[in-house]
């Protein structure tokens, strides 16, 4: 069993009073494809900016490839090969698409690179890379826009297009693929798939449970900031405890919506 | 080139890279209220080489520049413990400290001001500004310009994508305050002297005004905005009273039609579409 690229260690934190995550432990397997889901309020996000580094746990450890994180400055973390997107979309408001996508390639090493003016030059490596990528995720058309403007299904997936940029071992996606038609959906599993292909893993949070089944071999299910379930996406959907909290919800919203 | 003309244009230039100064902060999210404490550190460091120690003209600028730098790093780390409006308010209180201090010193000629014994003339300063503005926009257009504008528009996220936002929050204000003391030992050069007054709260605002109401969001914003508050008042031929009157309606007037300064982004790219349809280059 190769040793895991992220591990959480008996993770805790609380906002005041309030416990948001209490004993979270799991391994995300280098290269695998992992889900992190569970109802609302059940301390995804919240995991994810520990795990970046938002803040600190108030128990327990982060380790990536086996390093302890704690005391590594949230801005390291990308350049140790990290990077992650956020669910309520956070790309720069004033800065164009392809701006944007160029400020995830900001902690490569180099400092003459950080010199070097890319915005006058009508050619550089940086910019190619950035509208390869953004053509890719058919996103050209948008290139030069500034972000404020665009659809939110397009900024959903310029946020991931940007993390990727930084060329991470580690992808950290908060629901990627909310918002996004099922076309959009399709063709987002797709790019992933072919992301995870090339040796990146993924860890997702994600409440389209289609989406989840067909990207992800690997599930995690929290409730009330606790872990109840770790193991094959298979399993989760057999498991009690997953049904009853999730996925059993889930399954009665659906129905009662179609109803 | 008339007499008139060359001091309008000297006058342009001086403003153009005061604003340079202010703007590097702003393009980065802090508000800067004291740019006069900024230009007069620059001019009173001019008068003070040139004059008692008896430096060069070149020296004497490039060490008031220095000097200016020197204060923008020392002041951004107090400042930067700031936030908002507290941030304005001690950049203000920093521009009346450095004015008390000239006031109260003898060797500063208090009141009196200083009187230089070497001129430049108005080339000296446009060739600077160009110089200047040239700097500025090729700043503006590398990975730390990037960097920059990622901080004014979403610090954590910036810090998340590796930017180090404490530096270059740093790196602002004291790039910013050697524009600023540049333009001031220009102006002393140019006027042949220096006096206190001159270094005002006015002067703070109207140069936050001339930042502001270009727009922070590209190069071109202060360019636009000191060359607008420089010429158009000399070209209607109006005197200080009025100035403030027009300047006054004018800012009312762009809070309403365009908050975010005269130029933004959106902007140049459509004119960039109108000039040249074909062209898609972000
Ligand atoms: N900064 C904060 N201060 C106080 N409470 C917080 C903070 N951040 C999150 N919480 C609380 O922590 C709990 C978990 O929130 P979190 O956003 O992690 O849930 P989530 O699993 O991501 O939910 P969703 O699926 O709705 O995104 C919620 O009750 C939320 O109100
Ligand atoms: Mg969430």
């Amino acid at each position: 069993m190769p040793e895991p690229i992220l591990r959480l260690e008996a993770v805790g934190k609380h906002f005041g009073g309030v416990v948001v995550l209490e004993d979270v432990s799991f391994d995300v397997r280098a290269g695998s494809r992992h889900a992190l889901i569970g109802p609302n309020g059940a301390g995804k996000t919240t995991l994810f900016n520990v795990i970046s580094g938002v803040f600190p746990p108030d128990e327990g450890r982060v380790l990536l490839d086996g390093l302890d994180l704690a005391g590594v400055p949230s801005r390291r973390r990308i350049g140790m090969g990290m990077a992650r997107s956020f669910q309520n979309i956070r790309l720069m408001p004033h800065l164009s698409v392809v701006e944007n996508v160029m400020l995830g390639q900001h902690a490569r090493p180099g400092l003459l690179r950080k010199l070097k003016p890319v915005g006058l030059l009508p050619k550089s490596r940086e910019r190619d890379e950035a509208l390869e990528v953004l053509d890719r995720f058919g996103l050209d058309a948008y290139r030069g826009q500034v972000v404020a403007n665009l659809p939110y299904g397009i900024r959903k997936k310029i946020e991931v297009v940007r993390a990727l940029m930084a060329e991470p071992r580690l992808l950290l996606l908060d629901e990627p693929a909310a918002g996004l038609n099922s076309t959009e959906t399709a063709a987002l599993r797709d790019f992933l798939m072919e992301v995870s292909a090339r040796g990146v893993t993924l860890l997702v949070v994600e409440h389209d449970m289609p989406f989840v089944n067909s990207l992800c071999e690997h599930v995690t299910v929290m409730n009330f900031g606790r872990r109840i379930y770790d193991g094959p996406a298979a399993g989760a959907r057999e498991d009690e405890a997953v049904l009853d909290a999730y996925l059993g919800t889930h399954h009665k919203k659906g129905a009662s919506d179609a109803a | 080139m008339s007499g008139y003309m060359a001091g309008v244009l000297a006058i342009l230039g001086i403003n153009v890279i005061f604003a340079y100064g202010i703007y590097l902060t702003a393009a980065a999210g802090q508000l800067n209220l004291g740019g006069a404490g900024f230009q007069a550190i620059g001019a009173y460091a001019a008068a003070i080489l040139s004059v008692e120690l008896g430096f060069g003209i070149v020296s004497t600028i490039v060490l008031a520049t220095l000097a200016g730098a020197l204060i923008g790093f020392l002041i951004a780390f107090p400042i930067l413990r700031t936030r908002g409006v507290y941030m304005v308010l001690a950049t203000f209180a920093f521009a009346e400290v450095v004015v008390g201090i000239i006031l109260n010193s003898d060797t500063l000629g208090g009141a009196m001001g200083m009187i230089m014994f070497d001129y430049i003339e108005t080339p000296a300063v446009l060739w600077t500004a160009a110089g200047v503005v040239a700097f500025v926009f090729y700043l503006m257009s590398t990975p730390i310009g990037l960097a920059m504008r990622a901080v004014h528009d979403d610090e954590p996220v910036a810090d998340l994508m590796g930017v180090n936002n404490r530096a270059i929050q740093v790196a602002a204000f004291a790039s910013g305050g050697a524009l600023a003391g540049l333009s001031g030992a220009l102006y002393a050069f140019y006027f042949g002297f220096v006096e206190v007054q001159y270094f005002n709260a006015f002067l703070s605002i109207f140069v936050l005004l001339y930042v502001l109401i270009g727009g922070t969001q590209t190069a071109w914003g202060p360019l636009i905005g000191a060359a607008f508050f420089t010429l158009i008042p000399e070209a209607l031929r109006i005197g200080e009273d009025w100035r403030f009157l027009i300047f006054g309606v004018l800012i009312v007037l762009m809070m309403i039609v365009r908050p975010e300064g005269i130029v933004t982004r959106d902007a140049i790219d459509r004119i960039v579409a109108r000039l040249m349809p074909g062209d898609r280059r972000a």
